[in-house]
């Protein structure tokens, strides 16, 4: 096969040819690492998907043809956050450049140990804080669509490299948003699981309640392949679980049957028309696949982002306390004392988006304003839940314009905090809840992908899984417009 | 609004130097976001609970098995200064 041919290939499809004996999967590898190395030689002259790319080519010449592991080789990327042993792990901060983890996150031992193989660490913003990526201490990673947008974030630059060929798949996180948003922002395929469904060891943590990780991929399938190696149960996280049935591959072409539910709340004002014309547009398609459309209401939907950006940055400035220049990362040169050696540390090593949210955190822990903020923020929570649950005893799914806008210019929101986090508007909500969400991509408004969110309720990825295959084949969309 | 004096009294909590531009826009910044977050203030909470975790969970338990731990050196390996065995710190009094 040429490597056009191999880089054609979705990894559900490269895996048959492998398991065919057509490939090895080390041909695939090395196909990928050489675009995703030139990537990062070019800098800023690239699209500064990677913070570090494997140096050493897979020996394919060796290498037994058909598959002996589920995932036969296959490379991988993985989110900068992830610890992998040995390989520079830094959340996108410069108060861990450098960091060489000891060990490596269950979500990706669980690939590599099914075969997959580690290409490349992706850019992101900082400590997973950010929706355009444009916090992170190595550059901000340009959108392959159209390069002076931001390819959205924190999983950014997972989301880039998939999206322009520059990876197969990829690993990513969401605490709010942060795989969704990307994926609609690039034109791919993203999924955030049931929280609890994928082990968070070895994550490198930013808000330990929602924080959950998922596939960055080309298609349904993909996404579908690559979760089903990731959940487990893992005994070094206590809040991780046993999936009540294994991942399966989608397979669905009918919606028959299946309810949609499409809130008032998150699709009215301050989503750009051009998203809620590409929006109702796959709602057209599902409704001739055979799917019933409904409007249901999430009366708290809209106070998710308030609700958010309290409980985020106050288990942030909790999780990030440990960043104190002692036992690993960056030590600032202040060493007259060991107070000052914390606060110096802290002050150099952190970026201004991560220094406002841990300030933000702090104050609402902090005595006098617990009630008010982290108390009542707790309870809307409860209370989103409960729209959900309320709504899912009608509907199958709920489905919503994944990110109100489409890619936004680099700059033009670093300056408005309170516009950036409007980013996770419609990605919030299911954070909150704790429920699975993927988004899809459903066309293009000014030449620029738009996702479409599908959300059920816990442990339900099968059907949404199913759901969305579904809807894939009937809108083609096309991402050759973010191929290099 | 939070002022100089409570952004000041916030990142001594939080053991975060800022610089004298750091506090000004970090005053502007936060009372800004608050002013939204307090919104939920409007919300009638009174008789809701609060959720801290979304999932139901009981206590996790496995096996009760010694295994080795990190080894000291690769446990030290990451750190900025070691000696004697251990993290070195500058003295908490100096």
């Amino acid at each position: 096969m040429s490597a056009g041919e191999i880089l054609a290939l979705s990894a559900a499809r490269a895996l048959s040819a492998i398991e065919a004996g057509e490939l090895a999967g080390g041909e695939v590898f090395n196909a990928y690492r050489e675009r995703a190395e030139a990537d990062r030689e070019a800098g800023a002259a690239g699209l500064n998907c990677f913070t570090w790319v494997a140096r050493e080519p897979a020996a394919d010449g060796s290498a037994p043809r058909g598959a002996s592991q589920p995932l036969g080789g296959l490379p991988l990327a993985v989110k900068d956050l992830f610890c992998t042993e040995g390989v520079p792990s830094q959340s996108g901060s410069r108060i861990l450049q450098g960091y060489l983890p000891p060990y490596t996150a269950t979500a990706v031992s669980r690939l590599t140990g099914a075969g997959a193989a580690l290409l490349a660490k992706t850019n992101q913003d900082e400590f997973a804080m950010g929706s355009s990526n444009e916090n992170s201490a190595f550059g901000a990673v340009l959108n392959p669509w159209d390069r002076e947008r931001v390819p959205g974030g924190s999983s950014g630059g997972s989301a880039a490299a998939v999206a322009a060929g520059l990876a197969l798949w990829a690993l990513g996180t969401d605490t709010g948003g942060s795989i969704r948003q990307p994926a609609a922002l690039c034109g791919i395929v993203g999924m955030k699981p049931t929280y609890g469904l994928v082990s968070r060891y070895g994550m490198i943590a930013f808000a330990s309640s929602l924080d959950q990780a998922g596939p960055l991929t080309r298609d349904v399938t993909d996404a579908a392949l690559l979760l089903s190696h990731m959940v487990a149960q893992d005994p070094c996280d206590a809040t991780s679980l046993a999936s009540p049935e294994p991942i399966r591959m989608p397979s669905a072409g009918s919606l028959a049957g299946v309810r949609l539910g499409v809130p008032d709340e998150l699709t009215g004002e301050g989503i750009e028309a051009g998203v809620m014309e590409a929006f109702t547009g796959a709602l057209d398609h599902a409704q001739q696949l055979g799917a019933e459309i409904e409007r249901v209401k999430l009366p708290h939907a809209p106070h998710a982002l308030s609700a958010y950006y309290v409980l985020a940055p106050a288990e942030c400035s909790s999780n990030l306390a440990r960043y104190d220049g002692v036992r690993y990362g960056l030590r600032a040169d202040a060493q007259e004392d060991l107070l000052q050696m914390y606060t110096r540390t802290r002050h150099d090593g952190f970026g201004a988006e991560v220094k406002r949210r841990i300030m933000l955190g702090t104050y609402a822990l902090s005595s006098g304003y617990y009630d008010a903020y982290y108390g009542r923020a707790q309870r809307v929570r409860t209370k989103i839940a409960e729209d959900f649950r309320r709504v899912f005893e009608t509907v199958d799914f709920v489905v919503t314009p994944t990110s109100p806008t489409v890619a936004f210019k680099l700059g033009e929101r670093t300056g408005d905090p309170l516009s950036m986090y409007y980013s996770d508007y419609c990605t919030v909500p299911m954070s909150l809840a704790g429920i699975p969400a993927l988004s899809m991509p459903c066309g293009l408004s000014e030449g620029l992908p738009v996702g479409f969110q599908i959300t059920g309720p816990a442990f339900s990825e099968n059907r949404l899984l199913d759901a969305a295959h579904a809807l894939e084949r009937v809108l083609a969309f096309d991402g050759g417009g973010a191929r290099v | 609004m939070i002022d100089r004096d409570e952004v000041l009294h916030v990142a001594r909590l939080a053991r975060l130097a800022l610089s004298e531009d750091e506090i000004e826009t970090m005053a502007r910044e936060l009372s800004a976001v608050l002013d939204h977050v307090a919104r939920i203030g409007e919300l009638e909470l009174s008789d809701v609970p609060p959720t801290s975790h979304v999932v139901e969970l009981t206590g996790a338990l496995r096996p009760d098995v010694p295994r080795a731990s990190l080894p000291r050196d690769l446990a030290l390996s990451q750190a900025p200064s070691v000696g004697d065995g251990g993290f070195l710190v500058p003295s908490p009094q100096a």
